[in-house]
């Protein structure tokens, strides 16, 4: 639990205040109304299940009822100054895909994913010869809903082939306040647990 | 509030018909102009001195004005008395609640059964044809002559649902949030041609008489009630009906003719018998077709985003039933989609349900509390009490 804390903390430092964001898959809706309160923003949620969809109307927030795989093409290009996706990148079907309409659809993206290039992860791998369970994939692989895992370098190499820019990057561990990072360095690549990354359209898609 | 009451108790209401003079006709979208229009509704709880707590609630297709309080003809509870109340979503308590009969209908506003000054006799089929904007536009008459600039909300279902998205595409600065429950932005050639069967249903009545059946005495009530058997089946879902009646018969074995042996044929008889006692034939095919002449997209160059770009301002609450095949949650996404597309404020939730689009009217929590949460959280931002 702490660490979704610390990640959404984080989240609140980076959005600038009185911003229209959409966070997608906002569950019930906390990190919206904590931004709502905390920054002034102009919020909008996309959530795929009933009970979250409900609790964000309970709350008074706009939200709509959808899949993050699917409907984010009826948001209109530009609509939001951020796009929020926590820690779903690597459940989504075409995480490529979603990372281009996230910066289609808003100025700036705010993406984290577990990054599989930690050495938890490798030494699970190498000397145990099993699939990894650590704190940011607690879960074993038959049960895990994580189908497309990366590392930070990956994760970089897809921002670069997309033409996206890392305005800024910080990595997040369990009960640990978010360190900022350069995501490059090799030993980033060992040790960052989770990594929250700010990101940025390289090229204006503005006509 | 006491809380030993019933469930859903009696709402006090207010009404009467609002009758405009002949010089304020009303504007129809086939060009022709109507008078005099008369507007009969009901008012639930007292507008506030700034007037800003009035709530519209348009009804669907066979609804009426009295949807919190005994209907006058059946003697029934309202229709919707289980969201309008002391402590539900819509409370009489904070808001002005406004729900009047719609234009064509037959409880009171101007409709084919109402009386032509100029003749002296019943419109009939000299009524002039109608569309949803049409009753919205009488609408906004009626809110007019009440005194209220703005409406806090626009709420309605199904052909309300349709009502409401009218309001949003022509007073966008006359209302601060609008609800739309099950409803769809156009009628689609499956909804065209149930109504078409109950349409002729009606016209082959032998009492139909052409639509002149108040002059000869008589009501073409076979016919009206094979319509509604007919529009029944498509507000329930299959497993509504499984579920209720099965193949469970009426009485032990069967009859061996075509008396209603099964349950179901029993209570779509009893739907249709009970109708014709509250509903006129002529207004049944004047808003059927009205319902099937509604296309928001077409009066906005074919793309529905265009309809709402003026209505940026206005909080939106979209809501669809998962079992609804008759407006499916489809339709409702169009009409999110083009919400976003247009930058509108707009939530979106798809109630789990397996009760088909009947679901409106009847007991479903998740509906209940989607209403609730949006209705207090822009009650919160108009600086409602």
């Amino acid at each position: 639990m702490s660490l979704v804390r610390e990640d959404f903390r984080e989240i609140i430092r980076l959005v600038a205040p009185g911003s229209r964001v959409l966070d997608v898959g906002c569950g019930e809706g906390e990190l919206l109304e904590m931004l709502t309160r905390e920054k002034q923003i102009d919020g909008q949620g996309l959530e795929i299940s009933s009970a979250g969809v409900s609790a964000c109307l309970a709350r008074g927030l706009a939200v709509v009822q959808g899949d993050g795989d699917r409907d984010l093409d009826q948001f209109p290009s530009d609509a939001f100054d951020y796009a929020i996706l926590s820690k779903t990148l690597q459940q989504m079907r075409d995480p490529r895909h979603v990372l281009s309409e996230l910066l289609r659809i808003a100025d700036q993206a705010v993406v984290s994913v577990p990054n599989f290039g930690h050495w938890r992860v490798r030494w699970a791998l190498l000397a145990r010869g099993r699939m990894p369970e650590t704190k940011a994939l607690p879960d074993p692989w038959w049960a895990t809903a994580n189908i497309h895992l990366c590392t930070l370098h990956d994760f970089i190499a897809l921002c670069d082939d997309l033409d996206v820019r890392i305005e800024a990057c910080a990595a997040l561990s369990e009960g640990q306040p978010a360190r900022p990072i350069n995501p490059k360095h090799p030993v980033e690549n060992w040790r960052a647990e989770t990594a929250l990354f700010l990101l940025s359209r390289k090229t204006s898609i503005r006509v | 509030m006491t809380k030993s009451v019933p469930a859903f108790p009696e709402v006090e209401t207010k009404g009467g018909i609002w009758r405009f003079p002949a010089d304020q006709p009303l504007r129809l979208d086939s060009g022709a102009e109507f008078a005099p229009l008369e507007m009969a509704y009901q008012t639930y709880g007292v507008l506030n001195e700034s007037r800003s707590n009035a709530i519209l609630v348009c009804h669907a297709l066979t609804g009426d004005q009295h949807m919190a309080s005994t209907h006058p003809v059946t003697g029934k509870p309202g229709w919707w008395n289980r969201v309008v109340g002391p402590g539900l979503p819509l409370d009489p308590d904070r808001y002005f609640i406004i729900c009047a009969n719609v234009l064509g209908g037959c409880m009171g506003s101007s409709g084919p059964a109402s009386i032509n000054p100029q003749t002296g006799e019943v419109y009939g089929l000299s009524f002039p044809m109608i569309t949803i904007g049409d009753m919205a536009r009488a609408q906004a008459m009626l809110i007019g002559a009440l005194g209220i600039d703005t409406l806090f909300a626009v709420v309605g279902a199904s052909m309300g649902g349709m009502q409401v998205l009218q309001w949003a595409a022509d007073f966008p600065e006359r209302i601060f949030s609008a609800v739309c429950i099950g409803a769809a932005p156009r009628h689609s050639a499956q909804n065209i041609a149930f109504h078409e069967v109950g349409r002729q249903a009606i016209m082959a009545d032998p009492d139909w008489r052409g639509g002149a059946y108040v002059q000869a005495g008589v009501r073409p009530e076979k016919g009206l009630a094979v319509a509604r058997m007919a529009a029944h089946i498509t507000y329930l879902s299959e497993t509504a009906l499984q579920r209720k009646f099965g193949r469970e018969l009426q009485s032990d074995g069967l009859s061996w003719g075509f008396n209603a042996d099964f349950q179901v044929e029993s209570y779509l008889r009893h739907q249709g018998a009970s109708f014709v006692d509250r509903f006129d034939a002529n207004s049944y095919l004047y808003i059927t077709r009205a319902l099937d002449y509604f296309d928001l997209a077409s009066e906005h160059e074919g793309v529905l985003a265009k309809a709402f770009q003026l209505a940026r301002d206005v909080r939106f609450c979209v809501l669809s039933f998962s079992s609804d095949w008759l407006y499916a949650t489809s339709e409702s996404r169009d009409i999110v989609r083009a919400l976003n597309a247009a930058g509108c404020r707009a939530s979106f939730a798809e109630i789990q349900t397996d009760k088909g689009h009947d679901a409106i009217f009847l007991e479903e929590p998740a509906l209940d509390s989607a209403l609730r949460g949006f209705m207090a959280s822009a009650a919160e931002r108009r600086g409602l009490k």
